[in-house]
C-alpha cells in the first residue's frame, strides 16, 4: 500500500465515504453502537477519537524508524493508551458531562481497531504530514458516521436533536420510537446504514480498482469481511507455531493475498 | 453469597456483554459464522477475562489506588492483558495441546478485544470486592459465550434464507442481532424477582 504516492487531499477525503471506517471497513463498532444514543454523544466521541487518532499517527510516524519491528505492537498500544489517558483528563476537566455519558468508552478508545489499524497500515510507512491527513480523514469519516447514527437514533428515538425538540415528533402526530434508543435499536440502525453505504459505494466506486482496502492491515480486527481467513485458520492452527503479539500479531493466514481482492463493489 | 449470584446472573442475562453493553461486538459479528470458531473464541475470552481480572484487580487495589495513580489504569491494564495473553498462550501450548488447538489462534486477537479491557474497567468503576469482580468477569465471559452460541445458530439459518441484495451479509446480520437483543430485554426484572 501507498507505494504509489497519492496526493494529500486524496488521503484526506478517502475516509469519508469510500473507506469510511465505520460503515465500509466496519471497524470500531463497539463505541459506535454504545454511545450513539444522542447526536451530542456521537459528536463528542468522534472528536475525542479523532484527537487520539491524529496524535497517535503523528507520534508513530515520527518514531517509525526508532521503534524496532519486533516490538512495534506493544509500543503502539502504549503510545495510544497514554494519549487516551490525556484525552480522559481533558474531558474530565473541560467537559465533565460528556465524560459521564461516554463512561468507559473513553478508555476503550485504546482498543479501537481503527487506531491500531491506521498505525499499522499507514503511519508506520508514511511521513508525518501524510499521516496527519490520513488521520484527519479517517477521524472525520468516523465522526460523521457517529453523528449520523446518533442523530438518527436521537431524532427517531427521543424526538430531539442535540437536545432541541423536533417540531413534528413530540407535539405533532408522530410519536418517538423508543426502541431505537435502546441497544436493539443501535444494531438495527447500524445495519440499515451499512446497507445504504454498500449501495452507495457500489454505485460510485464499483469501477475504480484502487478502492481496495487491505483489510489484512488491521491487526485484531474481526469483522464480517475478515472472517474468510478464520475458516482457513482451522486447518492452519493444527500444526502452526504460536503467533506472538510482539512479533507478527496478525496470524499468517490473515494476510492471504486473496483477502485484498475484495473491492467494496463486489459483495458475496 | 446472594449478591455474588445476583451479579453473576444479571451480567449474563440483563447486562449481557455483547447485546446490551456492546463490548466485543467486532468478534461477535466476525466469528459467529460457524459454531466451532465462535466457541473457540468464547473459551479464550472466558479464560483471559478471569485471569486478567485476577491480576489487574490487586494491581489497582494495592498499587495504583493507594498512591493516587488511578489514572494510569488504562495503560497498566492493557499491558497486563497483553502480557497475560502471551503467558497463557505459552502455558497452554505446552500443557494442553488440544485446548491450544481449539483457541490458540484467537488468543493474540484478544488483546485488542474491547470486551476484556471493558470488563476490567467496569469492575473498577462498580467498586466490586475481589470475589464479586471475579464473579462479574465470569458472568461476562459466560454471557459472551451464550450470545455467541445463540447467534451462531441464528446465522446458520440466515445463510440459507433469501434476502434483498443490499442487505446481504453484514446488514442482515446486524438486524438479526438487533432482534436477539430485543429478546434479551425480556429478562429485565427477572433478577430482581429472583434475588430480591
Amino acid at each position: 500500500m501507498a507505494k504509489n504516492k497519492k496526493s494529500l487531499s486524496y488521503e484526506l477525503i478517502k475516509g469519508v465515504v469510500k473507506e469510511n471506517p465505520l460503515f465500509v471497513l466496519v471497524l470500531g463498532t463497539c463505541p459506535a453502537l454504545a454511545v450513539t444514543t444522542s447526536a451530542s454523544n456521537g459528536l463528542g466521541m468522534g472528536i475525542a477519537f479523532t484527537f487520539v487518532l491524529i496524535m497517535s499517527n503523528v507520534v508513530i510516524s515520527a518514531l517509525r524508524k526508532v521503534i524496532p519491528d519486533s516490538v512495534r505492537i506493544p509500543a503502539y498500544i502504549t503510545i495510544i493508551a497514554s494519549l487516551v489517558t490525556i484525552v480522559e483528563f481533558l474531558l474530565k476537566a473541560y467537559a465533565p458531562e460528556l465524560d459521564q455519558s461516554l463512561g468507559i468508552f473513553i478508555p476503550l478508545i485504546t482498543v479501537n481497531c481503527i487506531i491500531l489499524g491506521r498505525a499499522e497500515a499507514f503511519a508506520n510507512r508514511n511521513g508525518v504530514l501524510a499521516s496527519i491527513m490520513d488521520a484527519i480523514g479517517m477521524g472525520l469519516g468516523y465522526t460523521l458516521a457517529l453523528l449520523l447514527m446518533g442523530g438518527l437514533r436521537e431524532i427517531l428515538g427521543f424526538g430531539t436533536f442535540f437536545g432541541i425538540n423536533m417540531p413534528w415528533i413530540r407535539e405533532g402526530g408522530l410519536r418517538p420510537i423508543g426502541i431505537l434508543a435502546l441497544p436493539a435499536g443501535g444494531f438495527a440502525v447500524f445495519g440499515v446504514l451499512v446497507a445504504l453505504f454498500n449501495k452507495m459505494n457500489h454505485r460510485w466506486y464499483s469501477r475504480k480498482p484502487d478502492s481496495v482496502m487491505e483489510r489484512s492491515n488491521y491487526p485484531g480486527s474481526i469483522s464480517a469481511r475478515t472472517d474468510a481467513p478464520f475458516i482457513s485458520a482451522e486447518s492452519a492452527s493444527s500444526g502452526s507455531e504460536a503467533v506472538a503479539i510482539s512479533g507478527r500479531s496478525v496470524p499468517a493466514s490473515m494476510t492471504e493475498p486473496g483477502e485484498r481482492s475484495l473491492s467494496p463493489g463486489e459483495r458475496e | 453469597m446472594q449478591e455474588m449470584f445476583k451479579i453473576l446472573f444479571s451480567v449474563i442475562l440483563i447486562d449481557n456483554l455483547v447485546l446490551s453493553r456492546f463490548l466485543g461486538v467486532c468478534s461477535f459479528l466476525g466469528l459467529t459464522k460457524d459454531l466451532k470458531n465462535s466457541m473457540g473464541m468464547s473459551i479464550a475470552v472466558v479464560f483471559v477475562m478471569l485471569l486478567s481480572t485476577a491480576v489487574t484487580y490487586p494491581i489497582y487495589a494495592y498499587l495504583l489506588d493507594p498512591y493516587g495513580l488511578g489514572y494510569l489504569q488504562t495503560v497498566v491494564f492493557i499491558l497486563v492483558i497483553a502480557a497475560t495473553v502471551q503467558v497463557l498462550e505459552a502455558i497452554i501450548r505446552k500443557a494442553m495441546p488440544p485446548l491450544y488447538q481449539a483457541m490458540g489462534i484467537f488468543l493474540p486477537l484478544i488483546t485488542t478485544n474491547c470486551a476484556i479491557l471493558g470488563v476490567m474497567l467496569i469492575n473498577i468503576q462498580e467498586s466490586y470486592s475481589f470475589v464479586n469482580a471475579i464473579m462479574s468477569s465470569l458472568g461476562a465471559g459466560l454471557g459472551y459465550t451464550l450470545a455467541m452460541f445463540l447467534f451462531a445458530g441464528v446465522r446458520e439459518k440466515l445463510e440459507t434464507s433469501d434476502i434483498p441484495d443490499s442487505l446481504k451479509g453484514l446488514p442482515s446480520t446486524l438486524i438479526a442481532a438487533s432482534i436477539l437483543s430485543v429478546s434479551f430485554m425480556g429478562f429485565s426484572g427477572v433478577i430482581e424477582n429472583l434475588f430480591g
